[in-house]
């Protein structure tokens, strides 16, 4: 039953038809563009700011303070709290429902986690502070709790029928205030050192391992390319023409190590350094320099990534999450118990912002009030601009992370350039409406239905 | 006129009510295997109704089945898998954003041994099911949004006859079908009889129960109006049955 299609670029020809062979999603390719011509023009804009008078194009390309070590390096942690919640919201809006609690979630969780390793672990169970169990123990309460939490928004949501909008909204003031209350509204910190490690600057696993974890991230990729491959040959489905998958193959290893290299190349201080090999009982090296590499905070969010990308494509749990809101009625006359599926759904998106929370209140190193304030519309706005759906169905993992770096860019680079606050966010609001409205054209152009 | 064997369905006493209105009123009505048999009635008689609490679609008030001569609990979509009892809803009740495949299996996906979902052996075990069904089937890797209206109703059937249903129950399976296609569906419905199937039919089109249906169960208001062979009656006392909801003269009494 041989079925192959003669491959896209004899028929079509141009760059329509390399990317038809190629098999890349248009609308992954968009956010692509979109993110590079964002770098591109803060690079321009700050230039040009710092740049004498005269008209110098090359040099304000290359004087540019956007696209250095440094600033990717800032803008990848700064992305990664609010990556982490909007892959669980991705799921949650294929399932036509919303969670407007994210942000006062993770307060919460916050506010458990800070307290649990401030005090009640310290005076409770007498563990010493600077103990290597209080980390691992307060970030497990934490994500126990926000789990828990999230069950129960679901279990209000799925079997007693009150729209998710609802419940969430009431969470959001609930969780918000529940945080307060618990701390009384104090700043608590600092956290205990292992637990900051999942900050960012505070917590990189340095330039040897990075590049580890990148050559294992370039195979990983070639191995599902491969068995990918080899699936459809063995059942003798029609597959790309070789060359689209190489280049798909060297694409995916330059991504991934051209990442790697950007965060090798931003140099911890020599004064930080130094600090560090006093702290060892060592002296510094004359002239030794290192790169920070990859933060452990990027690191958690990779693998969230991929885990729930897996999750989405790989299992019964995601496939049903898809089919339910594709279809909710078909998916029940299936046998899915859709009840069930929106407990576990909101679970996970509150596992996910415990993550979350982890992550912020380490990067600031103390646990405040405020945190995660807003967050809610961010992570909303990153998945819907990732190509998340609201009308149920349709989203992806990759999108959601890319529309949170979307909006991080945006945002960091008008802060970088002096933009007002209030423009920030009025940009950023207008970015996400222009987004969608680009989105629906293109769906509609593609003759796909919503 | 009485048959001796045991019937693949039996449906006792089966009663459905929504606030104060009885859809259905203590209706009893049976299958037997290799056997077609219409359930007729005007909207609202209440044969939809009948049929999803077959389908465990919507939970009974009262009444018994019995698949097989033993007292059947069937509650849920999920219970009515076991008996082998598949149903083709008049909706199809397709995920559109998903594949023909994932529609295919939705519900019993094809797991590999690390318990992840098989899509490529479920696109091949689809890629057969369907050159049987439908030879021209080419959109495997689309969601099934993009297909016509009857290829959409072929992954619905195909989903039935892939997993061996012994019953069969299809709400107006060739309602929204162009005349080949009616063909297509009726030519089935005689292969799957001869295999000792038993297909519950509901249907608007009389002409087409006279020529498919063995016997013919009709309902006006929720209540059974009779049952009858369908080479007994005309069109006529068939419509007779629908719309008055009286027996045929020369039955009656």
């Amino acid at each position: 039953m041989a079925t192959a299609a003669p491959p896209g670029p004899a028929r079509t020809g141009g760059a329509r038809g390399l990317f038809a062979a190629l098999e890349v999603d248009a609308r992954l390719l968009g956010m692509i563009v979109a993110f590079g011509a964002i770098c591109l023009a803060f690079q321009i804009w700050t230039g040009v700011r710092l740049s004498g008078p005269g008209f110098d194009p090359m040099g304000w390309l290359t004087g540019g303070t956007f696209l250095t070590p440094r600033n990717l390096f800032n803008l990848s942690i700064q992305t990664v709290s609010v990556a982490i919640m909007a892959t669980g919201m991705v799921f949650v809006i294929v399932m036509r429902h919303i969670d407007l609690s994210v942000g006062a979630l993770l307060a919460t969780c916050s506010a458990i986690m800070a307290m649990m390793q401030t005090s009640v672990l310290v005076q409770g169970l007498g563990l010493p502070l600077g103990d290597p169990l209080l980390a691992p123990l307060a970030i497990l309460t934490g994500l126990v709790a926000g789990t828990l939490i999230g069950a129960l928004h679901g279990w209000l949501i799925g079997y007693l029928t009150i729209p998710a909008f609802i419940v969430t909204l009431g969470g959001l003031l609930v969780w918000r205030n529940v945080a307060w209350h618990l701390t009384g509204g104090q700043t608590i910190g600092p956290l205990d050192g292992t637990f900051q490690l999942f900050g960012g600057t505070n917590g990189t696993i340095g330039e040897f391992w990075s590049w580890i974890v990148g050559g294992l991230g370039v195979l990983g990729a070639w191995w599902a390319l491969w068995s990918a491959r080899r699936d459809r040959i063995r059942h003798d489905f029609a597959v790309k023409p070789i060359w689209a998958e190489l280049t798909i193959a060297l694409l995916a290893a330059g991504a991934i190590l051209g990442f790697v290299a950007i965060l090798n190349a931003y140099q911890i201080p020599a004064l930080r350094l130094r600090r560090m090999f006093e702290a060892r009982g060592e002296a510094m090296p004359p002239g030794y320099t290192e790169g920070f590499g990859l933060p452990v905070s990027v690191l958690v969010l990779l693998v969230v990534a991929v885990a729930m990308t897996l999750v989405a494509r790989r299992t019964r749990f995601g496939r049903y999450i898809f089919a339910a809101g594709g279809n909710p009625e078909a998916a029940e006359l299936s046998g899915i118990n859709t009840r069930l599926l929106t407990v576990k759904v909101f679970a996970l998106m509150g596992f996910l912002c415990a993550l979350s929370a982890v992550v912020a209140s380490a990067r600031q190193t103390f646990h405040s009030n405020d945190i995660g304030t807003l967050d809610e519309l961010r992570v909303i706005a990153a998945a819907v601009i990732g190509g998340t759906a609201l009308s149920g169905g349709l989203g992806t993992i990759y999108g959601a992370i890319l529309g949170a770096l979307v909006m991080q860019s945006l945002q960091s680079g008008m802060a970088m350039v002096n933009v007002d606050a209030p423009y920030q966010n009025i940009v950023v609001g207008l970015v996400l409406v222009v987004a969608v409205w680009i989105d629906i054209v293109y769906r509609k152009r593609m003759g796909l239905r919503r | 006129m009485t048959d001796t064997r045991v019937p693949l369905v039996e449906m006792r006493d089966m009663q459905k009510s929504f606030g104060g209105i009885k859809a259905v009123d203590h209706v009893s009505i049976d299958l037997y295997p290799g056997e077609v048999v219409g359930v007729l009635g005007h909207n609202g008689a209440g044969k939809s109704v009948l049929m999803k609490m077959l389908s465990g679609a919507i939970p009974r008030d009262g009444g018994e089945i019995w698949i097989n001569g033993a007292r059947a609990e069937i509650n849920t979509p999920r219970d009515a898998r076991r008996y082998h009892l598949e149903t083709i809803y008049q909706t199809l009740a397709l995920a559109d954003n998903l594949d023909a495949a994932s529609n295919l299996f939705l519900g019993r996906e094809l797991v590999t041994p690390l318990g992840f979902v098989d899509d490529s052996t479920m696109e091949a075990e689809a890629r057969k099911i369907m050159a049987r069904l439908n030879p021209n089937f080419r959109r495997f890797s689309e969601p099934v949004s993009a297909l016509s209206g009857g290829q959409r109703q072929s992954v619905a059937i195909a989903r039935a006859v892939y997993f061996n249903a012994r019953i069969l129950i299809m709400d107006e399976p060739t309602a929204a079908l162009g005349p080949y296609e009616t063909q297509m569906v009726m030519d089935l419905i005689n292969e799957l009889r001869r295999t000792g199937i038993g297909i519950f039919l509901i249907d608007h089109d009389i002409h087409q129960v006279k020529l498919m249906c063995d016997r013919a169960h009709v309902m006006k208001n929720g209540q059974l109006v009779g049952t009858v062979r369908v080479a007994e009656v005309t069109e006529d006392d068939l419509l007779g049955m629908i719309i008055a909801g009286k027996m045929p003269a020369h039955l009656a009494g």
